[in-house]
């Protein structure tokens, strides 16, 4: 549903931006701001030169943005399943300050305030102090983990505005490149960035390869890894140290409201495709990889779109198509398996209906006559709380799978095979009320409804452990049902259809 | 020194009166998202309302206030709906499910603004941080007053949120503190969540082109995070952070006037000051608060460690003087045996001396008769503990003496003639020590 909604929004939005850039991109104004710019309709040119990394411009920037994906995509992995996934978003945002404090402090130092390590230095240090925050108001105040994490985000973020203002009145240099920390600016990247990006994202994925046991212990069971000693502050610590140096590294790249999408989106989505925390890694880096990717490569060819919004989008939509299709965790996959589990318990229990009818009339020692009993579907319908159409399409189902046969609409017979399955079901189904009399003390009389509930998802295994459990009292053959069975005569009209037993 | 030479009645009068609108409105609010934990949803539907008004600006065309109002209204509602849903459809941690709709809402946003850009003055920058300093400039006539049209707005919002939480405080209490309890006594939590959602998502976008997203988030949580501390009683946490908002408003106002200014700046962002001073407010409650101060909480326990360490001072001295009444033990000595560090136990022995409990001689310490009494009451209380334990508890006499080591400090005369009645009438503790009686015979 969301996912159309979206994907209906992009769509018909997508011609309007053609249509809009089209006209306006004789106005373009030259003034430094994400609203003045348009898309235009890329050309051939523009195609191969971004595909074929010709510009080496452009070849830094997505090998930046990339190897940013990659290494945000390793540790977010690790946040998400510690259930942090949020504190990457008070830490991007509590770097604000931090950065327009450096920048005053090396301006009034004559240096250049605009300078990438020193800007990002200032970004670590005030975002450190966030953390800090957040674990001093989490662990010594009543207050729990989101209040923190918003106190937080709040207020550095408001401290950072507030500086900015002031930043913007300061004399000497002009500060227009600091907001741009604020949506992302990857255009502006040169070489020696993308350098620093790179040696900052290896550097983490290394550690948290290094580190790979004792993240994972932490991530699942951080009581089992106290247990056996490690030091689980000092690895809290060390996943937040990384955590903060993705941040930084990514906040020029894509900006630090969105910089929490890389390590949350690309993790989540790869969630979806697998249950092993390796595979997941791997997935989520792959992912991470690819929306920097083409997150950047389509900024570069529509280069009026902003490029952080890009690879957010990109990420996004790989997470949708992974909510839906992934397998097995997807919706689609999931949705498919409670289906045919529906039709499994419809068909069992369809089977068990037409055997306990033909029981209750002693017709089933002689095969043929099970075969040739036709039963009449007015009494399967009060067997079970079917309605006639439900039990129409469920008979049509056993049809094609020949296990029934139907004469005229309303009376079926089984077929050799459909005896041969429901009296397996039956037997299964009679083990478990069995075992549930015996071992779980269950009233009979309630027993049935129990044994309904496992009797789908019994394994052959536990089927053979039970038959060796309960000692096969009728040596071969189907058990009896260790309750009374009531099946209604075929003229009698009682009108309650869900209670088809009573003891 | 200071701008308030440039004080302006008309100008700062309003944006002080704006700000405290909207905290007050937000904060209301944002008491309900502390208790329920989502304090990061009014984070996630702030950002998420850029595309409801791109959208919103794209179809009607125009930069009339209702359509946006409206767009921006439904893009707040679906971040919280389709947060809900990828929870519960695909399975995601919710922090994580939030995380990806208001980045995702918000780039979407970015990329469908570029679009707009030329024809619309909608500036992502004022979205963030608002444009409070220019309230006093748009304003509309009624009744033949000028007011701000921000003013107006938000005194709107204020009326319905007022009414919400003064109307359904009991709903709003019982869903946040019980969900479950709230769905079985008749009414329906998700209806009241829902609401609650829906008036977030408009207070934030009423509040937005005036003091800017960050504000909103800050107002949501800040204040009535501070109340919390504070008090425990819902009806006082709201008035508080009503309170604390307005306070924090005004301050943010005049520190956004006055402290640049000391080091030869001008004025700057009124938002991003009332952010500050809601979170040095915050500071000041989470540090000072009454009952729940972080200042409170340590000098409580910092109290009781004390209390604890001069009774089992007193304690020690009463079991050597029963072994040997000729030894004076000095404080290396009693160190030596409590494991405590010097600068606590010298200034518990000055405080014990202080109290008459016990008495120096040449840097030797001996029990006066007070201390002797509280130090028998002491250990009559440990020794009763341990027999009470073996005899009723059933534990093992090798295990017992933490046990009473730590209820000693906590029994009274009462509890230990209690104690005396429930165990079998014993001059011996299961060590063998003598329980010595409640008062000496003398």
């Amino acid at each position: 549903m969301r996912a159309f909604a979206l994907v209906f929004l992009f769509a018909s939005l997508w011609p309007n931006c053609f249509v809009l850039g089209a006209i306006d991109r004789s106005e373009i104004q030259t003034q430094q701001s994400i609203t003045d710019r348009s898309i235009s309709i890329p050309e051939w040119k523009d195609w191969k030169r971004v595909f074929f990394l010709e510009d080496y411009n452009t070849r830094i920037v997505i090998l930046g943005t990339t190897l940013l994906g990659m290494s945000a995509g390793m540790i977010g992995s690790f946040a998400l399943l510690r259930k942090r996934a949020l504190m990457g978003d008070a830490l991007s945002h509590a770097t604000l300050p931090g950065i327009a404090i450096a920048f005053i402090i090396a301006t009034s130092f004559g240096l250049n305030g605009k300078s990438l390590p020193i800007l990002l230095a200032g970004a670590a240090v005030s975002g450190l102090l966030g953390i800090a925050a957040i674990l001093l108001i989490r662990n010594l105040t009543r207050l729990k983990e989101d209040a923190a994490l918003g106190i937080v985000l709040s207020v550095f973020f408001g401290a950072g505005i507030a500086l900015l203002g002031i930043v913007q009145q300061m004399r000497t240099g002009h500060a227009a490149g600091l907001e741009s920390f604020i949506y992302g600016k990857t255009a502006s990247m040169v070489a020696s960035d993308a350098w620093l990006i790179g040696s900052a994202g290896l550097t983490c994925m290394l550690i948290s390869i290094l580190l790979y046991k004792e993240l994972t212990l932490l991530c699942f069971d951080e009581g089992f890894a106290i247990s056996r000693g490690f030091p689980v502050v000092l690895l809290d610590m060390t996943l937040m140290g990384l955590v903060v140096v993705v941040t930084i590294i990514g906040l020029q790249a894509v900006g630090l409201i969105l910089m929490i999408s890389l390590l949350v989106i690309p993790p989540a989505a790869a969630r979806f495709w697998t249950e092993k925390i390796v595979n997941m890694t791997v997935v989520a880096i792959i992912l991470g990889a690819l929306s920097g990717m083409i997150g950047s490569a389509m900024s570069a060819i529509f280069p009026n779109l902003p490029s952080g919004a890009m690879i957010v989008l990109v990420a996004t939509a790989m997470f949708l198509f992974s909510m839906v299709f992934g397998i097995p965790r997807g919706i689609l996959i999931r949705k498919l398996r409670r289906h045919q589990l529906n039709l499994k318990v419809n068909r069992q229990h369809l089977l068990r209906g037409l055997y306990e009818f033909l029981e209750a009339r002693g017709l089933l020692n002689e095969k043929q006559t099970a075969e040739s009993t036709f039963v009449p579907i007015s009494t399967l319908l009060q067997m079970r709380s079917w309605s006639p159409a439900k039990l129409k399409k469920i008979v049509k189902r056993a049809q094609r799978e020949h296990l029934v046969v139907a004469l005229q609409e309303d009376q079926i017979r089984l077929t050799k095979a459909g005896l041969l399955e429901a009296t397996r079901i039956v037997h299964e189904h009679r083990l478990w009320e069995l075992y549930l009399i015996t071992y779980a003390d269950v009233a009979a009389s309630k027993v049935d409804q129990d044994a309904d509930a496992i009797e789908h998802v019994l394994e052959p295994e536990v089927i053979a452990e039970l038959e060796t459990l309960l000692v096969r009292q009728s040596t071969q053959g189907v058990l009896q049902s260790p309750h009374a069975i009531e099946i209604q005569q075929e003229n009698a009209n009682r009108s309650q259809p869900g209670s088809r037993r009573s003891t | 020194m200071s701008g308030l030479e440039q004080w302006n009645w008309f100008l700062d009068g309003w944006i002080i009166v704006a700000g405290i609108l909207c905290a007050i409105s937000t904060a209301l609010l944002g008491n309900f998202l502390v208790l329920r934990k989502m304090s990061m949803l009014g984070d996630a539907i702030t950002h998420a309302i850029l595309p409801g008004l791109a959208a919103a600006f794209m179809i009607s065309d125009s930069r009339s206030s209702l359509p946006m109002f409206v767009g921006a209204v439904i893009a707040g509602i679906l971040t919280a709906l389709f947060t809900e849903w990828i929870r519960s459809f695909g399975k995601v941690d919710e922090g994580a499910s939030m995380g990806v709709v208001f980045t995702s809402l918000f780039a979407l946003g970015l990329v469908m603004i570029v679009q707009a850009a030329d024809h619309v003055d909608l500036d992502p920058g004022c979205v963030l941080y608002g444009a409070i300093e220019l309230t006093p400039l748009d304003t509309i006539l009624i009744t033949g007053w000028e007011i701000p049209r921000v003013v107006v707005v938000l005194s709107v919002v204020l009326l319905i949120n007022l009414v919400f939480v003064i109307f359904f405080l009991k709903e709003l209490k019982l869903s946040s503190f019980d969900p479950a309890l709230a769905s079985t006594t008749g009414f329906n939590a998700t209806i009241i969540h829902y609401t609650l959602m829906t008036l977030v998502a408009i207070t934030a976008v009423a509040s937005f082109e005036t003091v800017g997203n960050i504000l909103v988030v800050a107002m949501f949580v800040v204040p009535p995070a501070a109340a919390y501390m504070l008090t425990d009683r819902l009806v006082s946490m709201i008035v508080l952070s009503a309170i604390l908002a307005t306070i924090a408003a005004v301050t943010g106002h005049l520190g956004a006037i006055t402290v640049p200014r000391w080091f030869g700046y001008h004025s700057t962002s009124t938002a991003g000051m009332m952010a500050v001073a809601a979170g040095l407010l915050f500071g000041l409650a989470a540090l000072f608060a009454p009952r729940h101060g972080i200042v409170i909480v340590f000098v409580r326990r910092q109290l009781l460690s004390w209390k604890i360490l001069a009774e089992d001072i007193i304690a020690l001295m009463y079991r050597i003087e029963e072994r040997d009444p000729l030894q004076k033990p000095d404080a290396a000595y009693l160190r030596d045996i409590l494991f405590s560090r010097p600068f606590p136990t010298t200034l518990t022995l000055r405080y014990l001396t202080k109290q008459g409990l016990i008495a120096e001689i040449n840097g030797n310490y001996e029990l006066t008769e007070t201390g002797r009494d509280r130090a028998r009451q002491l250990v009559r209380s440990h020794r009763l503990w341990e027999h009470y334990l073996v005899e009723h508890a059933g534990m093992s006499a090798e295990n017992i003496h933490k046990q009473a080591e730590q209820l000693e400090h906590f029994t009274d005369r009462q509890l230990r003639e209690k104690l005396n009645e429930d165990t079998i009438d014993t001059d011996q503790d299961p060590h063998g020590s003598p329980i010595p009686p409640e008062d000496e015979v003398r």
